[in-house]
């Protein structure tokens, strides 16, 4: 029989005895960037499919939702960080082995573009609305005319934005949860997911409802098969990440994730959303509500039990 | 040059003078440190083994650290010492996940902190604060890669592991076992 007993003569606020340097902060402002890249992707692809009529609310309506989340997000951002009045020296420099540092560059790209794309769909919405000045009459109605350039860079950045959403945490190698290039993808498609859910919900058009509800099935069923792809690599890898999963897996976030994320988050919405499409009336509100929450806690379950793992002590 | 440090284990009786010295030479706030002792007991009644260690920052030659600040703050400087320039930090806390050892803290005034190898020190010739007051003389500092560096001459005879290399670090304490 062995037994190990460590005593460190240590106890540092929010490092000992577990690391919870990140509060809710993070994951909100992963949840909001995945969320805005999920509706800018869609809204970019139709415009670029030429659907902009057949899709009104993705490409017209629902992008109003994406400057909103960004700044919500960034705004949680800034209040993570002790030092928020060094917060300029971000964009002092790019470092590109720093996920932090290119991701605050995109979202300083994404903001502005995704504002401006608002900006040119403003008129079409609100028929009485008007610019003020003249020189912004002319610059949107320049965007105006730009619209499918723009679409392509606003997919391009989505799938840049929802991906580092998930690199942010699996750059770090010495929290073995987080250490696994799946969370990348997980995060992207569980970002699009969202993103997703909110135009169907904001959609009151059936035909709209319904082909976004396909493609979503899709994500959640691919959202599923990296969740068990994402276990598989853990149980087949080192010490350490076998511990990680075994948070999961009988440990102390199992029904947090399997009930709110894997079945309330995902499996259940999925379910509602084939009903409705063989026909079924179903409040649109409930499976979208569903699979935001269940992103929401995802999020947060990642961002919480990730820290907790560890190498040493 | 690379400066490096060695630990031994079988001679420090975990005083935390060490501890002390550099919470008072680098002015650590109350309730933190840049350097702590862990005591490491195995086996079972009446079979047991106890391992003292000093442990800081390993000043790790692929130091995840550095590489995931956003903002340049945390950097390596002469000798691979790992610093952090504290008003380029805008206490984000990536480095502080990145690292593997748990090294690093938030500083109450907002930026992250950790061990320096006391570099002011070592700019005008001294040693560090914990290898001067080591009572037991358990601690060797100096350049790795320097032959006859006090530690060096402690790597030279004896056997020694460095803390979770899995992590792929590199890390440059040493603890001779
Ligand atoms: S021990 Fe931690 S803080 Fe020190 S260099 Fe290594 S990773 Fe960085
Ligand atoms: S907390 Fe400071 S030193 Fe650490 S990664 Fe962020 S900016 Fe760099």
């Amino acid at each position: 029989m062995k037994e190990e007993l460590f005593i460190s003569g240590r106890d540092i606020p929010n490092i000992d005895p577990f690391l919870n340097i990140w509060h809710w902060q993070i994951p909100l402002y992963l949840f909001l960037g995945g969320l805005a890249a999920g509706i800018m992707f869609f809204a970019g692809l139709f415009t670029i499919m030429g659907k902009e009529k057949q899709m009104a609310t993705t490409v017209k309506w629902a992008p109003f939702m994406v400057p909103v989340a960004l700044v919500l997000g960034l705004f949680a951002l800034f209040l993570d960080l002790k030092h928020e009045m060094y917060f300029w020296r971000l964009y002092t420099t790019i470092r590109m082995e720093s996920p932090m540092s290119w991701g605050a560059w995109t979202l300083m790209l994404v903001t502005p573009l995704s504002m401006i794309w608002v900006a040119t769909y403003m008129k079409e919405l609100m028929p009485r609305w008007n610019w003020k000045f003249d020189f912004v009459e002319k610059t949107v109605a320049f965007f105006t005319t730009k619209r499918k350039e723009m679409a392509w860079a606003m997919m391009l950045l989505a799938i840049i934005l929802g991906v580092y959403t998930g690199i942010l945490l699996s750059a770090f190698n010495a929290r073995p949860l987080w250490n696994t290039s799946i969370l990348g993808p997980l995060f992207l498609v569980s970002g699009l997911s969202t993103g997703l859910a909110t135009i169907i919900w904001m959609s009151k058009d059936k035909k709209e409802r319904y082909i976004l509800s396909q493609i979503d099935l899709g994500l959640i069923g691919i959202e599923l098969f990296l969740i068990v792809h994402l276990f598989m690599g853990f149980l087949a890898a080192s010490a350490v990440q076998i511990e990680a999963a075994e948070l999961f897996l009988g440990g102390q976030f199992t029904v947090t994730f399997w009930v709110f994320v894997v079945i309330l988050g995902l499996v259940f919405p999925a379910t509602l959303e084939i009903l409705e499409i063989k026909g079924f009336h179903i409040p649109i509100w409930i499976p979208a509500l569903l699979i935001l929450f269940g992103g929401l806690v995802f999020r947060f379950v990642m961002v919480e039990a990730g820290q907790i793992t560890r190498y040493l002590y | 040059m690379r400066y490096a440090m060695a630990i031994d284990t079988r001679k420090c009786v975990g005083c935390s003078d060490c501890v002390v010295a550099c919470q008072t030479e680098n002015n650590v706030p109350h309730g933190y440190c840049r350097d702590w002792i862990v005591e490491n007991v195995s086996g079972a009644y009446p079979i047991v083994e106890v391992e003292l260690r000093s442990e800081r920052c390993n000043h790790c030659e692929n130091s995840p650290c550095v590489r995931c600040c956003p903002t340049g703050a945390s950097h390596i400087v002469e000798g691979g010492i790992v610093m952090v320039t504290h008003d380029e930090c805008i206490g984000c806390g990536a480095c502080i996940q990145s690292c593997p050892y748990d090294a690093r803290y938030s500083h109450p005034d907002g930026y992250v902190d950790k061990c320096t190898f006391c570099q002011h020190r070592l700019q005008k010739g001294q040693n560090t604060a914990c290898v001067e007051v080591c009572p037991t003389k358990c601690l060797h500092f100096g350049d790795i890669e320097d032959p006859y560096s006090d530690v060096s001459l402690a790597l030279k005879n004896r056997t020694w592991k460095v803390l979770a290399p899995e992590a792929g670090t590199k890390p440059q304490l040493y603890f001779l076992t």
